[in-house]
């Protein structure tokens, strides 16, 4: 399925390259207010329509994406890496080492971070700028969002270290560090793309719902959690199917992914 | 037999010291916290200096984290709980009310979320069809770039039960991974050698690939009990739902510390239990495997 | 408790047949046929007691509105009081005693008889100074004690240590309590009784069958057998819900939905003009607040606030936030505060262009596209808000907006609500915070603790030890001027002088006083929303509800 590849391909590079081009594309700034058109439907003028305060929803998604489709996928990266370190060494090792690494992470599955959260952001000052907010919220997001996976790997790293072949490799000699890079980790690979897949679109809303402890992307600055978020007022939003474009173009970025992630599996199958 | 016992004796005490480490360090974090020692009712212009500070005292009693944890262990030992400061009432009194709709909201929402996944995850393994797994893949990416809140409103729109919305919110987190985890092993040579022998499909799911798999999906549904726990937050609050969701959220909100530990508490344990009862299974089914 | 499902089959069917005829303009009008029914709306929150002595949330203050009974009542359509339990009343010359005149043959839901001697426990109680109550303290005028004299089962006095301003409205707030009856506060002399309770799903009032009122045909009241008071926080759901008929009313509805609703169903919303709510911007003015020097010389600056104040577009704020249900605000009164609000205020003027002169009169420049103070600081703030509430977050946003034109830059920040009151009140780590202000009732004496500078609610400059400002100490003096007063006209001269000051110095910035919006199915009868809360169901005695 060479087409699907083509597509996604297709499909990434154009919302990335429209949103470098987003100064160019948009009719105006994320900000700029058009106060005598708030709320407005999709016109030659304003092709999404306006939002609330009267700003150019395109504007807003284009813009929203340079945020939203860098960062997102960059703290995915960052808790699928620490969740093949944590789940896939402590599977590997077995024994103690597992106990306690799954112990941590159950505590971590638990705990009510809503509330560190909160203090980080009492720990930070009131008028930093938007970007380091927002890098420091998807920073957080990638340090907690690791736990699912990390069980998960776990047990599939057990069952490889209890393999045959495994032990036929250890028998034969085959290092340590060998045997976890050229063995395991492989084996590891569906898990950690099913863990780099899910985390994309969580993180994006998770920065969003973060706006609420004033976390995140801060106005008049867009994202597409901010921009989702809109379909949260659902009794407005069902006569008004623009809305749902930031969601349709989500959805799209997701599965494009998801399609070059599941060939590139079947390549290494 | 010695070993059993002791090995069983060492996880009950791993398990007990990790549910109050994780007491500790939920009331360390909500005490840290900025808000922890106000109150919204400081704001009410008709009360005097005197009764705000009365209000500013009564939360100032909390303060000392270790000291409110260990009276709060050494009552909790004899079966009281504490006092919601949000709400007045005996905690115990609360989650006696409220666990029941909670375990069954999230026991229905899980039970139907498996359902799905491991049906739509097995069909996409038998089939491979690449088209089927597109659409999958948009369904279930569609569910998970959906805020909670959405699903959760829409369960309230068309009038279905809150189980399914939680159903909905847990579905894509388990069905990429049951999807990437069957796919692989289905490509493994000896499945595809045993179809090209003529083995019947039933035959290849339960004696090649649930033995392989099972350890991992034990895993995946230990976890989604967390991330369905996580759901009935919204769910629970937005369709007036009663449950012990609702009432973390409220006890967040409020930093109503003596309900938030318990709660923790409570979550730690169930996390736990149902994490360490899959590594158990699991690892039974890896001994046979082995 | 125990929940008993009222059934009036047979009353339903009666009024949906009668229910066409029944015009609703007047309480009064038809009512006659349209008795019974559940009337059921939503609790924002949990209720955190049932004692009405304790009441300090709105879902309690309604509950102890539909319960309780009191000796006097405002009425919220003509902010008239009226005589309720007690006949009639008198304030003594000195403003420190007061006498009732009780009615007789009155019993409590569970048929206890009210005397006076329920009244005299039930203002002890209040007044004890371990409970803390918000409605006691609103009465502790001076240090003593109050003294309650029963003079017979019908009649009592009660002498305050100080003279209390308003006192008779006051009482608007003390629903009584039976010193005798084994039900304690659950026995009441409302309308309605508590008859179950689901934490966190409903609450269920039914009529309280030994009510003393009748209407004008000799009927008893209320009308309604019962209400149903679902616990919902969520505005989305409630809405949801009112459009498929699962609720009878929005006691306050955001504009949002009002124009939503009014496209499909005009005849069920109701804008009852502008509300005694409002909304203020204020910058943190306190001397030992942990921010830099400069931006407090700018904060404590009158000039500074008044150029703020002028480059702020408060027609938009109401035309796009409020969707023109609301009012750019004037002073720290809304004019639907008909004898309070000072008429002289002027409305606030737009002019960013005023705004920059003034500015550069104080030595502030405009370089590049940013202002900067006279030693070249940058003019930048942060702006925090209560997160959740949208109006303040879109308001927050128009600001920013208007004033990035005379060249200040805002940062917007949305907190948590413990996070924002422990900046506001315990850290003062903050620049500038946009909240609202509610008010219940009518009289400024409402408003003591906020204006007072010693009052920790005086919130752009808490608890200061003498007033550290000369329109502060001024404010101090005419604010215990009116409240040492039972003179109208003496009274209401010192509060138009500390509306004009307030209006002058800015410590508040007035943004845009709400509407009072709300929905009323069809189905109920009787309604006439009002601006006083409780908007929708002030008059819940004569309400009826036909066809459920």
């Amino acid at each position: 399925m060479r087409l699907g590849r083509i597509l996604s391909l297709a499909v990434l590079a154009l919302v990335l390259g429209a949103s470098i081009a987003a100064n160019w594309l948009a009719p105006a700034g994320y900000a700029k207010q058009y106060r005598e058109a708030t709320d407005a439907p999709p016109s030659a003028a304003h092709w999404l329509g306006t939002d609330e305060l009267g700003r150019d929803r395109f504007a807003r998604v284009l813009y929203g994406t340079r945020i939203s489709l860098l960062l997102a996928p960059a703290a995915a990266l960052l808790s699928t890496l620490l969740a093949a370190l944590i789940g896939g060494l402590a599977g590997y090792l077995g024994g103690v080492w597992s106990r306690i690494a799954m112990a941590v992470t159950d505590l971590f599955l638990s705990l009510p971070w809503l509330f560190l959260l909160i203090t980080v952001r009492a720990l930070m000052p009131l008028d930093v700028s938007p970007f380091v907010s927002v890098l420091v919220t998807f920073l957080l997001l990638g340090l907690l969002g690791w736990t699912t996976a990390a069980r998960v790997l776990c047990a599939s790293a057990a069952s490889v270290r209890n393999s045959d072949y495994v032990r036929q490799a250890r028998a034969a000699g085959t290092s340590g560090q060998r045997l976890f890079w050229v063995h395991v980790v492989p084996n590891l690979k569906p898990v950690l793309h099913a863990q780099f897949w899910i985390s994309i679109p969580v993180f994006i809303l998770s920065e969003a719902n973060l706006g609420i402890l004033g976390l995140g992307v801060a106005e008049p600055m867009p994202s597409w959690g901010s921009l989702l978020k809109e379909l949260e007022s659902l009794v407005s939003v069902g006569a008004e199917p623009w809305k749902f474009v930031p969601l349709v173009l989500l959805v799209l970025v997701v599965t494009s992914f998801q399609v070059l992630l599941s060939r590139q599996e079947d390549a290494a199958a | 037999m010695r070993s059993l016992r002791w090995k069983i004796a060492a996880r009950a005490l791993t398990l007990l010291a990790t549910v109050l480490l994780g007491g500790l360090l939920s009331a360390t974090l909500v005490r840290l916290a900025p808000g922890f020692d106000t109150d919204e009712r400081v704001l009410d212009p008709h009360l005097n200096a005197a009764s705000v500070q009365a209000l500013q005292n009564a939360r100032h009693r909390n303060d000392n984290i270790f000291y409110f944890y260990c009276s709060y262990l050494d009552r909790a030992a004899h079966g009281d709980l504490g006092t919601s400061v949000s709400l007045g009432q005996p905690v115990r009194v609360l989650l006696r009310e409220r666990l029941p709709l909670t375990v069954r909201l999230v026991g229905i929402g899980l039970g139907l979320s498996w359902i799905f996944t491991s049906m739509l995850a097995l069909v996409a393994a038998w089939l491979r069809l690449s088209i089927y797994d597109t659409i999958t893949t948009i369904v279930s990416g569609g569910l998970l770039c959906l805020p909670a809140a959405v699903l959760a409103l829409l369960s309230v729109l068309w009038n279905v039960p809150g189980s399914i919305a939680i159903a909905l919110i847990v579905f894509p987190h388990t069905y990429r991974y049951a999807f990437n985890l069957l796919m692989k092993i289905y490509s493994r040579p000896h499945i595809l050698a045993a179809r090209a022998r003529g083995l019947s499909e039933a035959r290849i799911l339960l004696c090649h690939v649930v033995p392989v798999v099972i350890p991992q999906m034990l895993a995946l549904a230990g976890v989604s009990v967390s991330i369905a726990i996580g759901a009935a937050i919204p769910v629970e609050a937005l369709c007036g739902l009663p449950g012990v969701g609702a009432l973390a959220w409220q006890a967040a909100l409020a930093r109503d510390l003596p309900l938030l530990v318990n709660v923790t508490i409570l979550v730690t344990l169930v996390t736990l239990l149902v994490n360490s009862s899959a590594d158990v299974i699991g690892s039974m089914f890896r001994g046979q495997e082995a | 408790m125990k929940i008993r499902n009222c059934n009036s089959g047979e009353i339903a069917a009666l009024q949906s047949a009668v229910a066409v005829t029944v015009i609703s303009l007047g309480m009064m009008v038809g009512l006659a046929a349209a008795q019974g029914g559940q009337l059921r709306f939503c609790l924002h929150n949990e209720p955190k007691t049932f004692n009405p002595l304790q009441v300090d949330d709105d879902a309690a203050a309604a509950i102890r509105y539909l319960t309780g009974g009191v000796l006097i009542r405002l009425n919220r359509q003509t902010q008239q009081l009226e005589p309720e339990l007690a006949e009639s009343w008198k304030i003594s010359k000195d403003g420190r005693e007061i006498s009732f005149k009780l009615r007789s043959g009155i019993v409590f839901s569970d048929g206890t008889p009210f005397t006076a001697e329920d009244v005299a426990y039930t203002m002890q109680e209040l007044m004890d100074p371990a409970l803390h109550s918000p409605t006691g303290d609103s009465f502790r005028s001076g240090t003593g004690k109050v003294e309650a004299r029963v003079i017979s089962p019908t009649q009592i006095s009660i002498r305050f240590p100080a003279e209390v301003a308003g006192l008779d409205r006051m009482f608007d707030q003390v629903s009584i309590l039976s010193q005798n009856s084994p039900k304690k506060e659950m026995a009441v002399l409302g309308p309605f009784m508590v008859a179950d309770y689901k934490p966190g799903a409903s609450v269920l009032l039914q009529r309280n069958p030994n009510y003393w009122k009748k209407d004008e045909q000799g009927r008893r009241l209320p009308y309604l057998d019962s209400i149903l008071l679902n616990i919902q926080p969520d505005r989305d759901v409630e809405m949801l819900q009112f459009k498929r008929g699962e609720l009878d009313l929005i006691n306050t509805l955001d504009s949002e939905y009002f124009d939503k609703l009014a496209a499909t169903s005009p005849q069920v919303v109701h804008d009852a003009g502008p509300s005694l709510d409002s909304e203020q911007l204020w910058f943190n003015e306190v001397s030992r607040a942990p921010i830099a020097a400069y931006k407090k010389d700018w904060f404590r600056s009158a000039e500074f606030r008044r150029a703020i104040s002028e480059a702020i577009n408060r027609e938009d704020l109401s035309r796009i936030v409020y969707r023109g249900h609301a009012q750019p605000a004037m002073g720290p009164f809304s004019p639907a505060n008909k004898f309070w609000f000072n008429a002289t205020l002027k409305p606030p003027v737009y002019s960013p262009d005023e705004a920059l002169k003034a500015l550069a009169a104080e030595g502030f420049r405009l370089e590049n596209g940013a202002l900067k103070d006279k030693s070249g600081n940058i003019v930048e703030f942060s702006i925090i808000t209560n997160a959740g509430n949208k109006a303040r977050e879109r308001m927050a946003v128009l600001i920013q907006d208007d004033l990035q034109k005379i060249g200040i830059h805002v940062n917007v920040v949305t907190l948590d609500f413990p996070s924002l009151i422990e900046r506001m009140t315990q850290s003062f780590d903050y620049d500038a915070v946009i909240l609202g202000l509610t008010n219940v009732d009518l009289d400024p004496n409402e408003e003591m603790n906020v204006w007072l500078s010693s009052s920790g609610n005086h919130q752009w400059n808490p608890q200061q030890k003498t007033p550290e400002t000369v329109w502060e100490a001024e404010i101090d003096r005419l604010m215990r001027v009116q409240a040492s007063s039972n003179d109208p006209k003496k009274r209401k001269a010192a509060f138009d002088r500390v509306q004009e000051i307030v209006v002058e110095e800015q410590p508040f910035i007035f943004l845009i006083n709400k509407n009072a919006l709300s929905a009323v199915s069809v189905r109920v009868h009787g309604a006439a929303p009002v601006i006083l809360s409780p908007q929708t169901f002030w008059n819940a005695e004569r309400l009826a509800v036909s066809g459920n």
